[in-house]
This record gives C-alpha cells, sequence and structure tokens, in this order.
C-alpha cells in the first residue's frame, strides 16, 4: 500500500496537499483509482449505496412516475397524465379526510404542545430524583404503539363500568361514549396518541433547556422580574429554535396519522376519523378489486409537497428571529 | 501564589459545579413560600407523571394477572377474587404469543443488524474515507430526511413485489422489513457526525502502520465508537420493535408476522384476561431495555431535537 496516495489523505484538511497534490488528482487513470485503495472505499460504500438505492432513492423516483401512471400490476403501467390527481381531489371523501387530519392536528398541538413545555420547565427546576422524573415521562414513549392502542381501546370502553368511565363516575361525570360518538372519537384518539408521545417532546425540551444560559436570569432578577416574566422574557426566548422544530415535527408527524385512526375506530364512527393516510391506504391496499396505485401515489405526493410547503413559509417567517 | 490561588478556586469550582442555577435563584429557593410553592408544583407534578405515565403500565401488569370477569366487573379493583397467573402461560402457549415474540425478535435483530451496517459503513465512508462520490451521495442521503414516509408506502410496497435488477420478490420474507430499515439517513447522519469528532491523527497513525480501509473501520473507528453504536442499536430494535403498517404489508402470512401486527388480529378471538397478558408480554421487553438503557434512551431522545435542528 502506497502511504501517500492513500484516500485517506483527504481528510485531514489542517495538513498542506501532499507532493501528488489535488491538481494530479484529477486525471486519474483507473489504475491510480485502484491503487489508492478506491475499489475497497467503494466496496465499503455498497451496502449504502445499495440499500438507499433500490429502497429509498428508487422508490422516491418510482412515485413521481406512478402518480401520472395507471398501475394495476396486472398490465404494464399506462401514463394517464393528471387523472390520479383528479381523481383524488373528485374523491368526495377527500375534503373529509383533510379536515379531519387538520383537526386531529390542531387538537394535537392544543393537547400536546403546551403541556411538556411546562412539564420539562418545572422538571428543570427538580434539584433531586431529575432521573425519576424523566423517566416517569418517558415510559409511555416506550410503550410499543399497537398494545397503547389496543389497551385504551379497553379503557374507552363505552359502558359505566369502563376504566375511564369508572374513574369519570368518581366525580360524578359520565358515561361517556369516547370512540362511539363522532365527535368525542377524535379528541379520544388525540388524548392516546398526545399520552403515546409527549415524553419524547418533553426530553427534547429538557436538553435544551440545559442549553439556557443561566446569567440572564441573574440580568432579569435585577431589573426585578419575578418568575413569569423569566420564563417568558428569557427562557422561552432561548428555546425558540427548538420550539420550532417540535412544531414542525409534531405538524409532519400528526398529518401523516394511521395508526390510531386504523386501529380503534378503522376511520369510523361515519367517518369521523378517516384520515389521509387512512384514505391512502383505502386507495392501496384497501380494495379486494385491486389497488389504485396511482391515486395513492398522486395524494401522497399532494401531502408531501403541502407540508414541504408549510415547511418552507414557517422557516421564512421564523428565520428572522431563530439564530 | 496567584497561580496557586487559581488553581485552588478552579479545584472548588470542579468539586462543587452542582449550584448551577435555574429560573429560581438559590436565594430565592430558601424563602419558605418559594420553597413551599416549588416543592407543591413538582410534588403534583411527581403524581401526575406517576398516575399518567405509569398508571396504565401497572394496570396491565395488574390486568394481566386477573380473571376477565373481574377486570369487566371492577376494572379498577385490585384482584377481588385473587390472581390467575395461567393468563401468562396461556398467552404464552395457547394464544401463540411464543411464536410471534420470537418473529418480533428476529425482525428486530434483523433491523439492527443492517441498520448498523448501512450506517457505520456509511458513516465511515462519508467521513473518514472521503471518495470524490461521496457528496453527493450524502446529498442524496440528506434529501430522503426531507421526504416523508408516506411517499415510500406504495412505491416501497411495489419494489418489494420485484426488486429492480435481481426482479425476485420479497414478500412474505423478512428482508422485507430488514432492508427498508436500513435505509435511514438519521442513522448515516448520526454515525458520520460522531466519526467527525474522532480524533484524524489516530486514523494517520494506524495507516503508517499499513491498516488497510477494512481494518481501519474494524480495529480503530469501530472500537471508538461504542457510544453512537449504542444509540443507534437501541433505536433500531425500539423502532423494530414499533413498526406496524409496514410489516402487514410486506407480512401478510401470520406464519411470519410479529408481535405488533398479530396482536389486533388475534384480539377477537381470545379471552379477555388471555389478550391483556399478551399485551403485557409484547411490552416487557421493550420496558426492560428502556430501564437497563435509560441513559442512552434519554441522551438519544434529545439529540432526536438537537441533530433534527
Amino acid at each position: 500500500m502506497t502511504t501517500l496516495s492513500s484516500p485517506l489523505r483527504t481528510t485531514t484538511p489542517a495538513q498542506p496537499p501532499s507532493s501528488s497534490g489535488p491538481r494530479r488528482r484529477a486525471r486519474r487513470t483507473p489504475r491510480d483509482w485502484l491503487r489508492d485503495g478506491g475499489l475497497s472505499t467503494l466496496i465499503i460504500a455498497l451496502p449504502m449505496i445499495l440499500v438507499f438505492g433500490v429502497f429509498s432513492w428508487f422508490p422516491i423516483g418510482r412515485a413521481l412516475v406512478m402518480s401520472v401512471q395507471e398501475t394495476n400490476l396486472v398490465t404494464t403501467p399506462e401514463f394517464v397524465g393528471l387523472d390520479n390527481f383528479v381523481f383524488v381531489l373528485q374523491d368526495p371523501l377527500l375534503g373529509k379526510a383533510v379536515a379531519n387530519t387538520l383537526w386531529f392536528a390542531l387538537l394535537a398541538l392544543v393537547f400536546g404542545y403546551p403541556l411538556p413545555l411546562a412539564a420539562a420547565v418545572l422538571m428543570s427546576e427538580v434539584r433531586r430524583m431529575r432521573g425519576l422524573f424523566s423517566a416517569l415521562a418517558y415510559l409511555p414513549v416506550v410503550v410499543p404503539p399497537v398494545v397503547a392502542v389496543l389497551l385504551w381501546k379497553f379503557f374507552y370502553d363505552p359502558s359505566g363500568t369502563g376504566v375511564f368511565n369508572t374513574i369519570a363516575g368518581w366525580v360524578g361525570l359520565g358515561p361517556y361514549p369516547w370512540l362511539q360518538d363522532a365527535s368525542s372519537a377524535m379528541p379520544s384518539l388525540v388524548l392516546e396518541a398526545t399520552w403515546a408521545a409527549a415524553g419524547g417532546t418533553v426530553i427534547i425540551y429538557l436538553a435544551a433547556l440545559v442549553g439556557v444560559r443561566t446569567e440572564l436570569y441573574e440580568a432579569a432578577e435585577v431589573d426585578g422580574a419575578g418568575v413569569w416574566r423569566k420564563i417568558w422574557h428569557v427562557t422561552l426566548p432561548q428555546l425558540r429554535g427548538v420550539l420550532f422544530i417540535t412544531l414542525i415535527l409534531q405538524v409532519i408527524g400528526t398529518s401523516q396519522v394511521f395508526l390510531e385512526p386504523f386501529l380503534f375506530t378503522g376511520g369510523g364512527p361515519n367517518n369521523a376519523t378517516l384520515t389521509i393516510l387512512m384514505l391512502i391506504y383505502d386507495y392501496a391496499f384497501g380494495s379486494s378489486l385491486g389497488g389504485n396505485y396511482g391515486a395513492a401515489t398522486a395524494l401522497s405526493l399532494m401531502l408531501a409537497g403541502v407540508l414541504a410547503v408549510l415547511s418552507a413559509i414557517y422557516f421564512r417567517v421564523t428565520r428572522p428571529w431563530s439564530s | 501564589m496567584a497561580a496557586n490561588n487559581r488553581t485552588t478556586a478552579l479545584a472548588r469550582r470542579r468539586t462543587e459545579p452542582a449550584v448551577e442555577r435555574g429560573i429560581v435563584s438559590s436565594h430565592d429557593r430558601r424563602r419558605p413560600s418559594v420553597r413551599g410553592s416549588l416543592g407543591a408544583l413538582q410534588g403534583g407534578l411527581l403524581v401526575t407523571l406517576v398516575l399518567v405515565g405509569l398508571g396504565p403500565i401497572l394496570w396491565l401488569a395488574k390486568a394481566a394477572v386477573t380473571p376477565t370477569q373481574d377486570t369487566l366487573r371492577e376494572p379498577l379493583g385490585l384482584f377481588p377474587t385473587g390472581v390467575d397467573w395461567a393468563n401468562l402461560s396461556t398467552a404464552w402457549s395457547r394464544a401463540e404469543i411464543d411464536h410471534y415474540f420470537v418473529n418480533t425478535l428476529i425482525v428486530a435483530v434483523g433491523a439492527w443488524f443492517f441498520q448498523l451496517l448501512v450506517a457505520t459503513t456509511g458513516g465511515y465512508v462519508l467521513s473518514v474515507l472521503r471518495p470524490r462520490y461521496g457528496n453527493v451521495i450524502f446529498g442524496l442521503v440528506l434529501a430522503t430526511l426531507f421526504v416523508p414516509s408516506v411517499v415510500l408506502l406504495v412505491p416501497l410496497y411495489l419494489t418489494i413485489l420485484d426488486v429492480p435488477i435481481v426482479h425476485v420478490s420479497l414478500l412474505n420474507t423478512f428482508w422485507a422489513v430488514w432492508l427498508p430499515m436500513g435505509a435511514s439517513a438519521f442513522n448515516v447522519l448520526l454515525v458520520k457526525r460522531f466519526f467527525d469528532g474522532l480524533p484524524r491523527e489516530i486514523f494517520e497513525a494506524a495507516r503508517v502502520d499499513g491498516a488497510g480501509p477494512f481494518r481501519l473501520l474494524w480495529s480503530i473507528v469501530l472500537p471508538m465508537s461504542k457510544p453512537i453504536l449504542g444509540v443507534v442499536s437501541v433505536f433500531a430494535v425500539i423502532a423494530a420493535w414499533k413498526d406496524y403498517l409496514w410489516p402487514l404489508l410486506v407480512l401478510p402470512d401470520p406464519e411470519n408476522q410479529p408481535l405488533s401486527v398479530r396482536l389486533p388480529a388475534i384480539a377477537p378471538y381470545l379471552e379477555l384476561d388471555v389478550f391483556l397478558a399478551a399485551l403485557a408480554i409484547s411490552t416487557v421487553l421493550p420496558i426492560a431495555l428502556f430501564l437497563a438503557f435509560q441513559r442512552l434512551f434519554l441522551s438519544g431522545a434529545g439529540l432526536g431535537g438537537a441533530v433534527k435542528g
């Protein structure tokens, strides 16, 4: 092995380029490449290239093609222009699914955005047993989501002896129909989803709170600020970046919600919990007549487009004060 | 003398760094009213966390060994007619939870292996070897971070039915779950960033000593990277344990399905107490992993925010 021409040389940018120089490398013969260890580098890169190529880059490209094709696995795919998009946009269920998904996302923000922040701020002030606090908060995240949904489905039993209805009964409320009623089904789903996910957000906030510059608290105290004003004027502004990230992550996550409506209610009652991803699933896999793969990819691309625009807008709006 | 003073000051700061302050100043903390309300708030938070975070899990543990009738009639009672340990063994063997448990393990171990393989070799190539095509590949890998997974659902399913180039179907094989999970840009990014922080001099020294790229990866880079490998491993296993929709699609044969897919399917056919025992059994391993590697989990979860930012 020729030491100087190993590919590793390029990894020490601090050192001046060695005698062979970058200019000479630009015109390398395949033999140089081989002698430089190019082949072993390629072999080591192969798992990444193959796995990403076949299971990520190729399907992403394929999604773009499929959205303008009619694909049914039997005949050769046929280009149909924007027919798939037109089909999806004319589906009477689309409006319902979009409204439900927005409703889910909104409820998830109301339930799941301020609470973890408040909990994390309070927990950051804990002097003893902080580990216990974070472990308890994170515990639901570790429960397999399917188990969590099936367990909560039992908790939501609409009869008077259901778990939640028993608890509600202690304070003279209920029994509530929970999942059985079109108006309470979605909030019930969101409640479980928030329980399952809030711990992760708490931990992210806690990690960010460690980085808050504490000398500013002293400055605020000199100016006579109380606890609330310290939180509002010192803590929260320094968390802006993280608050922005969790908001985006939450919107992207909730707009693709599937497990809860699929397992809790199957989209019911009366399509009250039919979400966009459930509609995509129904298009592609729900029918015994064969999948409408074109419509499914068309809808998923539209969703991805909306998400991209949303994050771009949000990023633009918040950029002036995010750094 | 001055230097000596400074060292003692440094030493003192090093021995008592615990008095880092938070929102409430140490002076305020000594005031009884502040102390009281802060303590009450934190006590309330602790009680809430125990009830909300631990409560449902404890309830599941209780219900797993309670007869059906008791759970139905008095869901919040504590063993009104005694403990029924047989639920667990019934669920384990008669409901074939053992079989699906093994399937889940196979899925998790394979997904762990491929995620680790792709992330370490990929991170090594992008961070240490840096071929000229490296930047292009890194760009393409990063780009997949911005494609929501919903876009992949259908085309990836069709890819599994007919893998390009080799033209085989991976349907009903574990490969269909393992390989796509390996394509995690997040893992590659995480590992690459860690490798970026390793001291280059050690690589140079190893290279001078005649270590080739494989040897360098195996004997130098990987042993130095245990923390990040731990984080990636824990998340790989947990993600595989959690996954539902994807294995549901690509493992239609119940023989190969993991717990997450089987549990909803067998729910209508099991007696309630056995079903709840099955749920409890499915939860034991992830929770045990969490309790054993708590620090890893929590630092990894915090990392999620840091890296994506």
